[in-house]
């Protein structure tokens, strides 16, 4: 038996992200001004929406039970120190990689 | 004409090459580890074509999330893009037939280069944009089909490799710290997402969170909006 439902959720992604990227165009023709609210949520939206997402990527670690998040964190906070050092977007994230790997491999 | 205009956007491109492929490659052994072939590589690549949403769309598939919590959750992490499109507007205007491909084609790293990149009159705008646009898609889905098929001959377990789209977004954060003097759209969006995760619990706290936020940024408007003469005007 095949499975369709990874198929369908592809699917389901690529017209989301599309409409997405879409939606702008659509909503403001050529030469339509825009509300102001919208160029203002466009200015501090990005910045809270990140900021949940990454709370989002750590909704699954518990941390009152072994090893209380602590892979997680450490992980983090090597991400966070090497990109305010060095500002490199590929040893922040491949370093951070093999760091939790490393850790949930291994140490934990 | 044509000739220079490729060359140039050929060189805007090459810092995106390397981190395309190498981010393409994370994903596709990450793809890989939780059983999904490099068809599904080319599929995501070609269809998506958005970085953080298919790390997160590997977790969706993996976990066998519903279609509506796939759409939603989807439509959070790009609803930033609408916001690249606003901005954009202007520049975009009148590229004709590439238009479509060019929203299409809106990532961060494609927006990153079109929202500030100054053309001179030897290049042609919007054959650059277009030509911009296909050479990052095209390391996108070199990167990820390479990740898919190496991923089949990793020689040690590939556990915790997840940990790639939660890096990726503390990056983008930090990213975004370290460029901005004002701090409280950050805090908020963290605060309110951590605050609703206690109270509502793992499954449902995204949306409460999500409308916070929205309501908290009203709020603060007349504080945190440089961006309109109307809110100058306010003060």
């Amino acid at each position: 038996m095949t499975n369709l439902h990874p198929l369908f959720q592809v699917l389901i992604m690529a017209a989301v992200i599309a409409f997405t990227r879409f939606l702008p165009f659509i909503a403001f023709p050529e030469g339509r001004k825009r509300p102001a609210v919208i160029t203002y949520l466009g200015s501090v939206l990005p910045y809270a929406i990140i900021g949940m997402l990454v709370v989002y990527c750590f909704k699954g670690v518990s941390v009152f039970q072994y090893p209380y998040g602590l892979p997680e964190l450490i992980a983090a906070a090597f991400v966070v120190g090497m990109h305010v050092w060095l500002r490199n977007t590929l040893i922040s994230v491949f370093g951070g990689v093999a760091v939790y790997m490393l850790l949930v491999q291994l140490v934990f | 004409m044509t000739k220079r205009t490729f060359r140039r956007a050929f060189k805007d491109s090459l810092p995106i090459m390397a981190g395309y492929l190498a981010l393409g490659i994370g994903y596709g052994v990450l793809l890989q580890s939780k059983g999904y072939s490099f068809w599904w590589a080319i599929l995501m690549s070609v269809t998506m074509f958005a970085g953080s949403g298919q790390y997160a769309g590997v977790d969706f598939m993996a976990s066998g999330a519903s279609l509506l919590t796939t759409a939603f959750m989807t439509l959070i992490i790009n609803c930033r893009h609408f916001f690249y499109g606003v901005s954009l507007l202007d520049k975009y205007r009148g590229t004709g037939v590439f238009k479509p491909y060019l929203i299409f084609g809106l990532t961060d790293e494609t927006y990153s280069i079109t929202a500030t990149v100054k053309l001179d009159d030897t290049i042609d705008a919007k054959k650059y944009y277009f030509f911009l646009t296909a050479l990052n898609h095209s390391y996108w889905i070199t990167g990820c089909v390479l990740g898919a098929v190496l991923g089949m001959f990793l020689p040690f377990s590939s556990e915790g490799i997840d940990f790639a789209m939660t890096a990726l977004f503390i990056v983008i954060m930090v990213e975004q710290w370290l460029d901005s003097k004002e701090h409280l759209p950050a805090l908020l969006g963290v605060g309110t997402t951590v605050l609703c995760l206690i109270i509502f619990g793992a499954e449902y706290f995204i949306v409460p969170a999500l409308a916070f936020i929205a309501a908290e940024l009203m709020i603060f408007r007349k504080k945190l909006d440089k961006t309109t003469e109307e809110a100058k005007a306010d003060d």
